[in-house]
């Protein structure tokens, strides 16, 4: 069955199994070699295998809820959109969550995913008490920071190239309200955005979408969306009315393949125009749902189609401090020269992080995507030279289309992955198409 | 809420749609009962959904479909007869194995049929002398013609939705409600993979809230999604000599 992952670029032909026992999932694993799949959201070839996907959505059970410790036991399966309608009316909320609520907790923690508070809070691998992994001999192993400690810290940001994540203890955060207080602040320039996260750095959460097509010497123009976990005594009448807010009503839907003219520089530069627009116009303090706060673009079921058929490939990488003024600067400025429009550019400023395998290092993340088209793959070429060339590491879980000899210049924890990988057996047992192309 | 909360036995309570349904009705505020062959997932399951549905009581007791002469003991133990009773066992089984082995026939018959229908008249009877209660049976849309391709299965569905088109007449006076769902396909693990056409094709959510309105309505039979009971009419008005040609 042709498969992708969110980008739809690439597409691969792979044998998929829906196991949902864990006799059945052991029969799998010792069939071959596989890799585990979630709910397809990693945009590239992280979770395609043509020899053996394993699905693992139907492992989908919530299973125990401990509400004085806000510990949530759950399958690898179970969808964080799930979890957040079963837990926030009792006053809970993931302690850290990416831009989309349809992933699963096997996912997220097999690419240790960061979110808008990750310079405070840190990655989800951190909210993690413990996985049970099921790793090459079919056994299952209990990973936690006492116990296995090596294969857990491995297994977080480990791309599902250690084992396949059964179920795991996670960590949630109480809230007063599924209310979030949001102040939003017009940035003119990169510069002036960096100023602006680094006298925000006490928000909770801090994310700024670029306009990356603005004029030169507006290079960095964007929205900086400040964010916090709205009190109950700061919610107006309204709010109060309902404190916890379910599930934005999904209004639409991208059902069809945009024609490939539609996403050019002329069309790109006029949406980024606009939303900087309504960032300045909607500027100040203001609430809004957890829904339209995190994940605005899950209101547009299917977005990912807007590139068309050939699909899209997302760039992401992290500089570290030192060097992110100038580095973003230059990739902003070759992403303007080869007029590629990116739909969506976001800035976020990192904590420290110390991990074997994960993405984040302090310092600042770029994110862009782009039609996957030979232009700018070409372009993403040189993001990746630019990237390494100030210190900087890239995201795994964006990834279609790296060079195995990229990732080894940016990144000096490999040959231990790889030792890890090799000493496990789980070389033999796991990989992707995305950990053939690096060699991992 | 106001009064005594209502309360839903789910036989079978293992399925998606079972599992999608017994949240809407948690989520209207009733109590659910789930029951299953192994107590111990059934028991896996009451807690998943309980934990979905803030504020719900879910529990789990054991029930085989299969073991008929259980059926009198385990419904004599409930500590109150149900409201209502949701049945969404089923085994759509293999239809080349079942042509060359009875033993795999029957099971999907019985497990179909013979289970299913033992168990709703018992649970029929009891409603019937306290005056009300509403059963709700998942059919199939296979069971309104049968087709090379699964008819041992639609059968078995045609039997289940006989069954109760037969209860639906015989208690309609005695206050006793009875709802038979042809859901047609279900995005559930049963057709997990499968490439299947969009407008006739319901996630398990919208079943689940489908059959909720449908028992609110006092409906008697629903199709879940419309384009069914068209395609169906169609293929019921094709005359027997021409349908026997065509591979379906």
């Amino acid at each position: 069955m042709e498969i992708s992952g969110w980008g739809r670029f690439p597409k691969a032909d792979c044998r998929i199994s829906f196991p949902h026992d864990e006799t059945s999932l052991r029969e799998l694993i010792l069939s071959g070699p596989c890799i585990a799949r979630g709910n397809g959201r990693a945009y590239g070839d992280s979770a395609l295998n043509q020899t053996l996907t394993i699905d693992l959505t139907g492992f989908n059970r919530m299973i125990a809820f401990d509400p004085t410790s806000g510990v949530l036991t759950v399958e690898a399966g179970v969808i964080l959109g799930d979890i957040i309608e079963a837990v926030l009316p009792r006053g809970w909320f993931p302690s850290v969550t990416p831009g989309t609520k349809f992933v699963t907790i096997g996912g997220m923690i097999a690419t240790d995913v960061h979110g808008k508070n990750h310079h405070k809070h840190g990655s989800f691998g951190s909210f993690v008490e413990w996985i049970d992994l099921m790793i090459a001999d079919g056994s299952v192993l209990r990973c936690s920071r006492t116990e296995n400690p090596d294969l857990f810290a491995f297994t977080i940001g480990g791309m599902g190239l250690t084992g396949i994540i059964l179920r795991a203890a996670i960590r949630l955060t109480p809230v007063e309200s599924g209310w979030i207080r949001q102040m939003t602040v017009p940035a003119r320039c990169l510069e002036h955005a960096i100023e602006i996260f680094e006298r925000s750095v006490d928000w909770t959460y801090s994310v700024a979408w670029i306009d990356c097509l603005a004029p030169k010497k507006m290079l960095g123009r964007s929205s900086v969306i400040l964010g916090e976990h709205a009190r109950y005594d700061e919610l107006g009448d309204r709010q109060r009315a309902v404190p916890y807010p379910g599930t934005v009503t999904r209004k639409r839907r991208v059902s069809f393949d945009a024609p490939q003219f539609a996403l050019n520089r002329f069309s790109v530069r006029a949406f980024n125009a606009v939303y900087y627009a309504r960032g300045r116009h909607n500027a100040g303090d203001s609430f809004v749902e957890w829904d339209r706060y995190f994940y605005p673009l899950d209101a547009i079921l299917g977005w990912n189609r807007i590139y068309g058929r050939r699909g899209f490939a997302q760039f992401q990488c992290v500089l570290p401090l030192s060097t992110t003024t100038k580095g973003i600067t230059e990739l902003l400025e070759a992403t303007a020269y080869a007029g590629q429009g990116s739909f969506l550019a976001v800035l976020k400023r990192m904590g420290a992080q110390e991990s074997r395998f994960s993405f984040p290092m302090e310092g600042y993340t770029l994110a862009l995507d782009f039609p996957a088209n030979t232009a700018s793959l070409a372009l993403m070429q040189k993001l990746d030279a630019i990237t390494v060339a100030h210190g900087g590491r890239f995201y795994l879980a964006k990834d279609a289309r790296m060079s195995s000899t990229t990732l080894e210049a940016a990144d000096p924890r490999l040959s231990a992955f790889r030792e890890m990988r090799r000493a496990s057996g789980a070389a033999a047992s796991f990989f992707s198409l995305q950990s053939k192309r690096l060699s991992l | 809420m106001l009064g005594k909360r209502k309360s839903l036995l789910v036989v079978g309570g293992t399925s998606d749609i079972a599992k999608a349904t017994a949240i809407t009705f948690a989520r209207k505020g009733w109590n659910v009962t789930i029951s299953g062959r192994d107590l111990t997932i059934a028991q896996a399951e009451a807690a998943n959904l309980e934990i979905r549905t803030p504020g719900s009581t879910i529990t789990a007791v054991a029930l085989d479909v299969l073991d008929t002469a259980s059926f009198g003991p385990l419904l004599g133990s409930l500590s109150a007869l149900p409201d209502a009773v949701l049945l969404a066992v089923g085994l759509l089984g293999d239809q080349v194995q079942a042509q060359r082995n009875t033993d795999h026939a029957e099971l999907i018959m019985r497990s179909n049929f013979e289970g299913p229908c033992l168990l709703l008249g018992l649970i029929a009877s009891r409603f019937e002398e306290r005056g009300s209660g509403t059963i709700i049976g998942i059919s199939s849309v296979a069971g309104d013609r049968g087709r090379a391709s699964n008819y041992v299965y639609g059968a078995a569905k045609a039997g289940l939705t006989a069954f109760l088109s037969g209860l639906r007449n015989r208690l309609a006076a005695n206050g006793v409600h009875v709802l038979t769902v042809k859901p047609g396909f279900v995005r559930t693990r049963m057709t997990a993979g499968m490439k299947l056409p969009m407008a006739l094709t319901a996630e398990p959510q919208e079943l689940g809230k489908a059959i909720y309105d449908a028992v609110e309505k006092r409906k008697n039979v629903i199709y879940v999604r419309p384009a069914w009971r068209l395609v169906m009419t169609i293929i019921q008005s094709i005359p027997e000599n021409l349908f026997k040609k065509l591979s379906l």
